[in-house]
Order: structure tokens, then C-alpha cells, then sequence
């Protein structure tokens, strides 16, 4: 199998591989640049537990080969919401409504969701389902996760892009929430 | 969707416990684990690197039954990359070893770790690889040539029973027939004034966690260890018999499951991580892919369920007849155990006088069956529960006040024999479903029938007692103040870790905070029995809370002589040890410290075991299960009388769970359970023709979609009485039984006709609607619109 050197920005940091053309970008990022937050699922692109973010829009990684990905900006979980930092509100949404259970889905649905508020800011619950149907999960029925969802959508924004600030989500559950941090 | 916005609103975590207060048992915090997860950082199985890492990768039968003329290796060995390639031959003790049902009558048949001589089912493993890459291993396995002679198979129960079958194991096609039977049956159906008789049919059925079966294994200290995504690690004893080592040779360490509802029960990957290992002594991972997850690993057994009930015309129910035959797939796994559980609870929750059951464990040449979350006491719901419906009916009788006459109590006896020793409150989280739901809806329009129904369900929890089960914890008072907790539980993503934590936080009063669990780990942490069977909070719940306590009462002179008071006069809360009064606070490092300088134990390992019993199989009476939680789904649906299509429109499931240690937890628990048993009752089936599978994409095997129900409205009923610590009742299994009982009565309720075969299909529906005939449909349609 011929082999490619590829460049890929991935989560604003440049990474050079040098891989077999047939790898995918789930493969790629999960086990060469070694992001954990990009998982296999089915490989087939119905699950969407490989969702990354490819120039903004919600992707499956698992459909996608490595060498397609030059040139494009790449966001993982860890991107959205850099886990040396504070956690991002709609995360601490994730917790306070227990919209995580096996967590394996989590962040696609994180990066889904966060890709439909900026589309659709003030998206209803139904538009939120919709939003979801590409990322599976079968530990919570959903609710749970269409919940936090909606809650954030509700929050005031202002604070998402600045780490530290506390607003909104700072309800008695997000109290609880830290506490478990 | 009003209700369903004020409850969520309503803080769970507010909510009161019964009986005496607590500090942190009855909230819901956000657990180490539940951070990890949505940042991201949880180190899943398949998170493992190692320095000169292997892949693996399982060469499969693509026969369903046939005869292994020759293996030949030779073009895959020769690949570029390729470490290793082993078959059979190379496998020291070629059988995976199951202690299956306890010696009670079930047939002895050992599974091999890779088929020698011939083959059972498609997806059977035929030989293993380990090569440089993923890529390399998965070319080399389709380079394994393997010549089959094929045999004669069985793809069902009925062919594998009847005369002349082909064997697919030469000890005979039954695995296991189990029989309970108490009270005179044949008095009661000669008496009976009505007596309802129908078949019901349930369908093979994947557990799909996201995650699929996944490890990596590698050798440190001379010892094979094997981290990986399972349910059980006591496996570790049967993985050193198939490498023919001694059991302290092989570890297991259990990494946070992507999910597993049964289906990491039994051993997945590591059989072949731990030969691949041990042959080419570097680190191997394996994941096995999404499609040979859906085609090989086992699967929820089909049931065909034929039940009779006799009833008095008061509405009691008299007598019932149940005989249920489960398709084992190839191989035995937990069928006998799952067949075992059928019969056990093929009652339900309600007074059966006079029972005879029967289950028997088929094997074909399908994909072997074993545990998936409600073991067997779920798939009977849809059984009792249409039976009890049918009775009410032929009898004119309100479907609630028939079961209010029928329903078990607390002292009454079960299909054993046996007392129930608990609460049951199952009336009670009917009528609050049933609230919950409210009125029906009006049809969205033209063509659409609305129908509304309810089930009701009894799934037990903890092993059956004649295993003699027992859990160990381990709890230590570091110097500092904090806690460490060391439990061999797995977490399987429901909590397992944290509510030991929430418990000891209770008991010690060490804040959450200042607590560390390490679990699932043979060789560092005591056993804990394996995470199945809505055990673990159960075993390890009732082992962690006496482990706390037995800490606790070791410190409390300790503590007691600093303040100048008696031991029983201390509160522990906060980090803080003080008299009742608030006065003489000392911090837990204060009483670390000085019960080390005092020589008393900071630490406490604990072994808590559950009551046990006996069962005889030849009278079909005795012990069974330690105790059942109960509960009820309400849900409304809307029918396209054109299609067939069901639409999900309301849904509300209520259980007892004795008293909600987390209540986002068990709320959590409830909603996901309903939404796999709505997968159950209306989309999902592992198609197979003549033993091949035809479904083993997500694009083809339906699991519920965000789109495809509507949100799960919960209520928790809290009776206090339940087995587990602090009363509370294990509900890990028990929300998947309801839900298609409860649709399959909706549907009957919107289109006039009760649908007996899962899952509910626009096809089988339609055939429902066809069969009643369109006169009395656009009646029932015009009812609606009036």
C-alpha cells in the first residue's frame, strides 16, 4: 500500500504523518496524532462517535481517508473545549442533566450540538433531535442529552469563549458539579 | 411536552428520601467518571498504547455448519507484517470454560477458542493474527484459506427439535429443560370460566453498545495481562486454563465500558488477545469491528412463548400453563441460566395458584444467545402481560382493576415457592405512569388511529441464590483525610464506581472530592463478582456500606477519646468528626493520625455475602432470586392505518427502586432502558437466513434514532424496602421489560388487534390491520375524529 506524507491541523496544531493512503481520519487521529476523544463506532459513518468537525461542519472521521483531510481544519472534542481548561458550559450542562452515562458518544453529540447552535442559536427541542440523528447513543434514551442541549441553548452565551467566567450555568446542578470536579 | 419541561425542571437531587435523612446519598453529583467523559479523556479499551504494539485481528467462519477440511496459513504468514497467525493446534487448552447454570441438569458442551474440526455458526473463530498494523491483519486474515465440507444445520428451535434433526452437538439439541410447577394446574383449568391461549414470538436482538468488544493484553512480571472492555474479570481464571497456566499468571484489568448491557458477560477478545500475547510475548491490541460485533458476538435469545391462564370469572387468575423455547444459538454461554430466569418469572408480578413451566435451551447453527439486559425476565413480559390483558377482555373487565385483583404481595409466593420478603408497590407506579401519560391526543390526521397502554413488570436482581454470591470492598483512611476505595467492580457506564463512592461518603462523611475508587483489576483489587444481573449495586453496595461502617465504628474510640466523648456520640460529615452537638471538631486527618499513633487499622476489606438457597430441579421448587424490583411503562402511539407505521407519540416509565442512591442515575438508568426495549418492540431484529446474518450494519440493524420516540418521562417510587444498601433495589435490567408490552397494548388499543411477534413492523402491523378489515377500521378511525 503506497504511503503519503500528510500535514493535517488538527485542533490548530500542525501534525506531519506519514501513512498508508487507505487510513482513515478516524484511524489517523485516534492512533497517530493520539486524540482519545475520536472513537470507532461502525466505520460506516451511521453512529457518529468519530464526529469531528472538518472546516466547522460535523463529520465522520470513520468515512473520511487521512489524506483527504490537508488543508482543512480539523476540531476534536479536545479542541472545542481544551481539557487543561475549564470546562465549556454546554459540558457542565452534560453533567448537570447526566447527558453522558457511557460517555462513549459524548463527544460527537458535543460537537454536533455546538456546531447547530452556531447555525441555529435558538434551536427548539425538535430541531435539537433532528440535529442528532447522526450520533447515536444507547445508554440514555436521548432525554437526557436533548435536555442539557436545550438548557444550553437557553443560557446566556456571552461567557462560552471565555474560560473562567461564570454566569448562567452556575445553577445549584453546576454547583454539584464542580463539587464532583 | 408541558409536564415533561416541569419535570425536568424539578430538581432530581431535591427530591426526599424515605426514612432518615442523608447528606449525599439521594443527590446526584457529577462523578469522576461522568467529568472524564464529557471532556473527553476517559482512556476506553481501545485507548492503550504500548511500545511495539500488535494488532489482532479473528479469521471467522463464513459457514453456518460444516466440516474443516484443511486450514492453510501459508499465504497470510507470508505477508509483509504479519507476526503471527495460530489455529487450533496452537491453542494449549482449546475451550472456553463456562460454569454455566450451576450443575442443575444442563448439558456439559465445551465451546472452542477456535473451531479444530468443524464449524457451528457464521462468525465462528477459526484462527487469530497478530501483525504490525490493522491494515496488515485484516489483509492477512482474508489470505487464511480455509476448506469447509458442509453439514447439514438447524436455524431453529423447531427444526433442531424435531425427529431426525441434525445434532450440533453430539450430547444431544437440548441443552437444558427446566420445569417449575406448584398447586394442582389441571383442577384449576377444569374450573376455570375462561381460559386465554396464545403464542408469543421474540427475535434475536444485539446489544449495540457504541463501543465495540475491545483490549489491549501485553506480559509484565511474567503474567499475561489483558486490559479490556468486559463485565467480568474473574474470565482471568478461565484465560490461564486455556494458555495452561497457573491462575495467578493471567490478569485482568477492566477498563470504563462504552457500554455492555450483558453482552461483555461472557469473554470477547480476550481468549485471542491472551494467545496472540502469550505466543509473540508483545503487546497486542484488538478491536473487533462493528460489523463482526453485530454478526458474531451473542445475542438476546428468541423466545416462542406459548401461554394458557385459566380464570375464575371474578377476574383471579387460577392456573397458567407457560412453555417457552429459547433458540441457543451454537454454543451454551448463559442459555441455560437465561431459559432458567424465562420460566422463573413467566408469571410476572401477579398470584398464579397453580403453575406449570416449562423453558428449554435449543441449540442451533445460529449465533449463540447468552445474557442481554433482562436475562430472560424480559422477554416473558409480553407474555404475561398480554395474557392478563386477553383475561380482562374476555371477561369485560377493566384492565386495571384485574390486576389490582391479582397482583403479588409482599409475603405471597413466586413460581418457586418462595416468599416475596419485600414491598411491592406495582400498583402504585402504574397509576403514577398512567398520570404521567394524561389523556391521548387527538390523531395528527387523516389515516392515523391513537392508541394508549400500559405493562407492568417483576425483573429480579442479584444472582440466582444457590451461586452463593459475594462481593468484597476494600476502604483505607489515608493520612491526610482522603479516601481510598478498592473494589474489583466494572463499570459498564451506569455508575457502578460512584455510587460505592456516594455510599462511603455517606457513611464517613468524606466529601466526594476527597475520594479515589479503583476498580476492576484481578491482581490489586478484591473481587466483586462481575457487573451483570443488576448485581453490583446489590453485592457491592451492601459490601461498601459495611466496609464503611466497620471503618467507621474502628475509628469512632479513636476519635471520640481527642473530643472527651462516647463513640456513639460523633457525627462524621464534611471531612469533619464532631460530637452530635457540633462541639470538638477534628478533621478525618486528625483521626487518621491518631489511630496510626494509637496502632487501629485505617483500613477495612469487607466481604459481604448474599443469602443463599437451593433449588431442586426434579419438584421444580426452591430458591431462586434474592429479591425483584417492579415497575410499569405507560406509553401512546399513532398508527397509519395505510402503513403500518407506528409513531411513538408519549412514553412514561415508573419503577420502585426501594430508595435512589443517585436519582440522575436511576433516572438515567430508566430512560435508556426504555429506549433499548423500544428498539426491541419496534425495530430491531438480527436477520438471518439458513444461519447467515443479513443485518450487520448500523445502516441495517435499527437502533433507536434521536427521532424515532419521544422523550422517556420518568417517576421513582421509593417503597425503602429493597435487598441492596440503604433499601435501595437494583434497576440496571428491570426498565427494558415493560416497554413492549406496554406497545404492543397501545397498538391493540389505536387499531383493535394485539400484535404477538416482535417487533412490531409496518408489515406486521398492517397484516393486523388487514386482517380486521377496513369496515370496522374507518369506524374506529371516525370514533377518534368524533
Amino acid at each position: 500500500m503506497m504511503r503519503t506524507q500528510v500535514r493535517l491541523q488538527v485542533n490548530g496544531v500542525e501534525h506531519e504523518l506519514w501513512i498508508r493512503n487507505d487510513r482513515t481520519l478516524l484511524n489517523a487521529l485516534h492512533d497517530d496524532v493520539g486524540l482519545p476523544d475520536v472513537r470507532y463506532g461502525c466505520n460506516e459513518g451511521v453512529c457518529g462517535t468519530c464526529t469531528v468537525l472538518v472546516d466547522g461542519a460535523p463529520t465522520s472521521a470513520c468515512l473520511m481517508y487521512a489524506v483527504q483531510a490537508e488543508g482543512h481544519e480539523i476540531t476534536t472534542l479536545h479542541g472545542m473545549a481544551d481539557p487543561t481548561q475549564e470546562m465549556h458550559p454546554l459540558q457542565k450542562r452534560f453533567l448537570e442533566h447526566g447527558g453522558a452515562q457511557c460517555g462513549f458518544c459524548t463527544p460527537g453529540m458535543l460537537l454536533t450540538a455546538k456546531a447547530l447552535a452556531e447555525r441555529k442559536p435558538d434551536a427548539n427541542r425538535e430541531e435539537i433531535r433532528y440535529e442528532l440523528v447522526g450520533n447515536l447513543c444507547r445508554c440514555t434514551g436521548y432525554t437526557a442529552i436533548v435536555d442539557a442541549i436545550e438548557a444550553w441553548m437557553k443560557d446566556d452565551h456571552a461567557e462560552d469563549e471565555s474560560p473562567g467566567a461564570t454566569g448562567a450555568a452556575s445553577s445549584a446542578g453546576a454547583d454539584a458539579v464542580e463539587a464532583g470536579a | 411536552m408541558t409536564d415533561v419541561t416541569q419535570e425536568q425542571a424539578t430538581p432530581v437531587a431535591d427530591r426526599p428520601v424515605v426514612g432518615e435523612s442523608f447528606n449525599v446519598v439521594g443527590t446526584s453529583p457529577g462523578h469522576h467518571d461522568f467529568v472524564d467523559k464529557v471532556r473527553g479523556t476517559l482512556m476506553y479499551a481501545a485507548d492503550w498504547k504500548l511500545p511495539g504494539m500488535l494488532f489482532g485481528k479473528v479469521v471467522r467462519s463464513e459457514m453456518a455448519s460444516a466440516r474443516i477440511v484443511s486450514i492453510d496459513v501459508s499465504a497470510a504468514r507470508e505477508l509483509d507484517g504479519v507476526v503471527a497467525v495460530l489455529t487450533a493446534e496452537d491453542v494449549p487448552y482449546n475451550a472456553i470454560v463456562e460454569h454455566a447454570s450451576g450443575g442443575l441438569g444442563e448439558l456439559t458442551v465445551p465451546q472452542p477458542v477456535l473451531a479444530a474440526d468443524r464449524v457451528r455458526y457464521v462468525g465462528e473463530p477459526v484462527a487469530v493474527i497478530a501483525a504490525v498494523d490493522q491494515e496488515t491483519a485484516d489483509e492477512a486474515a482474508d489470505l487464511v484459506h480455509v476448506e469447509y465440507e458442509p453439514l447439514p444445520g438447524v436455524f431453529s428451535p423447531a427444526e433442531s427439535l424435531a425427529e431426525g434433526a441434525p445434532l450440533v452437538h453430539e450430547a444431544g439439541n437440548v441443552l437444558v429443560n427446566w420445569r417449575l410447577e406448584r398447586g394442582e394446574v389441571d383442577k384449576a383449568f377444569s374450573e376455570a370460566d375462561v381460559v386465554v391461549e396464545e403464542v408469543y414470538q421474540t427475535q434475536h436482538v444485539e446489544h449495540a453498545y457504541l463501543e465495540t468488544e475491545a483490549g489491549v493484553g501485553w506480559i509484565e512480571n511474567d503474567v499475561v495481562t489483558l486490559r479490556v472492555s468486559t463485565q467480568v474479570i474473574e474470565h482471568a481464571v478461565e484465560i490461564a486454563e486455556i494458555l495452561g497456566l497457573p491462575a495467578n499468571r493471567v490478569r485482568v484489568i477492566a477498563a470504563y465500558m462504552g457500554g455492555g448491557f450483558g453482552g461483555k458477560e461472557d469473554t470477547t477478545v480476550e481468549p485471542y488477545l491472551a494467545l496472540l500475547v502469550w505466543r509473540t510475548r508483545k503487546p497486542v491490541q484488538m478491536v473487533w469491528s462493528r460489523q463482526e460485533s453485530i454478526m458474531a458476538s451473542t445475542k438476546r435469545h428468541p423466545f416462542t412463548m406459548s401461554y394458557r391462564t385459566a380464570a375464575a370469572k371474578d377476574g383471579r387468575i387460577l392456573g397458567m400453563e407457560c412453555d417457552i423455547i429459547g433458540d441457543a444459538g451454537a454454543y451454551p454461554c448463559l442459555s441455560a441460566r437465561v431459559l432458567f430466569a424465562g420460566a422463573a418469572l413467566s408469571t410476572g408480578p401477579y398470584k398464579v395458584p397453580s403453575l406449570r413451566a416449562r423453558s428449554r435451551a435449543v441449540f442451533t447453527n445460529n449465533v449463540p444467545t447468552s445474557a442481554f439486559r433482562g436475562f430472560g425476565a424480559m422477554q416473558v413480559v409480553l407474555g404475561y402481560e398480554s395474557q392478563i390483558d386477553a383475561v380482562a377482555d374476555a371477561l369485560g373487565m377493566d384492565r386495571r382493576e384485574i390486576r389490582d385483583l391479582n397482583y403479588v404481595e409482599k409475603g405471597d409466593a413466586v413460581t418457586s415457592g418462595e416468599p416475596i420478603t419485600t414491598a411491592v408497590a406495582v400498583a402504585e407506579t402504574r397509576e403514577k405512569a398512567l398520570a404521567r401519560l394524561g389523556p391521548p391526543n387527538p390523531p395528527s390526521g387523516p389515516g392515523k388511529v391513537v392508541g394508549q397502554g400500559f405493562g407492568n413488570s417483576m425483573q429480579p436482581y442479584g444472582r440466582t441464590i444457590w451461586f452463593r454470591d459475594h462481593a468484597s470492598a476494600w476502604v483505607t483512611l489515608q493520612s491526610d483525610g482522603t479516601l481510598l476505595i478498592r473494589s474489583g467492580v466494572t463499570d459498564l457506564g451506569a455508575g457502578q464506581a460512584a455510587s460505592l463512592c456516594q455510599i462511603a461518603a455517606e457513611i464517613l462523611g468524606v466529601p466526594l472530592d476527597d475520594i479515589s475508587v479503583y476498580i476492576g483489576d484481578t491482581a490489586l483489587n478484591p473481587p466483586a463478582g462481575g457487573t451483570f444481573a443488576t448485581r453490583q449495586l446489590y453485592m457491592s453496595g451492601n459490601a461498601i456500606l459495611r466496609a464503611s461502617r466497620k471503618l467507621r465504628d474502628q475509628l469512632a474510640p479513636v476519635a471520640a477519646a481527642l473530643i472527651g466523648t462516647e463513640p456513639d456520640d460523633l457525627e462524621w460529615r464534611a471531612g469533619t468528626v464532631s460530637r452530635r452537638t457540633g462541639q470538638g471538631e477534628l478533621t478525618l486527618a486528625d483521626v487518621a493520625r491518631a489511630a496510626q499513633d494509637a496502632a487501629v487499622d485505617t483500613s477495612v476489606l469487607y466481604t459481604w455475602r448474599a443469602p443463599a438457597g437451593r433449588f431442586d430441579p426434579d419438584v421444580g421448587q426452591g430458591g431462586t432470586f434474592p429479591d425483584y424490583t417492579f415497575g410499569t411503562h405507560a406509553a401512546e402511539v399513532e398508527v397509519d392505518v395505510e402503513t403500518g407505521a407506528v409513531r411513538l407519540t408519549k412514553y412514561a416509565a415508573c419503577h420502585d427502586v426501594g430508595r435512589s442512591i443517585n436519582p440522575m442515575r436511576v433516572r438515567g438508568q430508566i430512560q435508556g432502558g426504555a429506549m433499548q426495549g423500544i428498539g426491541y418492540a419496534l425495530s430491531e431484529e438480527c436477520v438471518m437466513v439458513d444461519g447467515n446474518p443479513t443485518s450487520t450494519l448500523f445502516a441495517n440493524y435499527l437502533i433507536p434514532s434521536s427521532m424515532d420516540a419521544p422523550d422517556i418521562m420518568v417517576d421513582i417510587v421509593e417503597s425503602g424496602e429493597g435487598r441492596g444498601p440503604l433499601g435501595a433495589r437494583g434497576i440496571g435490567e428491570p426498565p427494558i421489560g415493560p416497554p413492549a408490552a406496554a406497545l404492543a397494548s397501545a397498538i391493540e388499543n389505536a387499531i383493535g388487534r394485539r400484535p404477538t411477534t416482535l417487533p412490531f413492523t409496518p408489515e406486521r402491523v398492517l397484516a393486523l390491520l388487514d386482517q380486521r378489515g377496513g369496515d370496522d377500521l374507518s369506524h374506529a378511525e371516525e370514533a377518534q375524529e368524533r
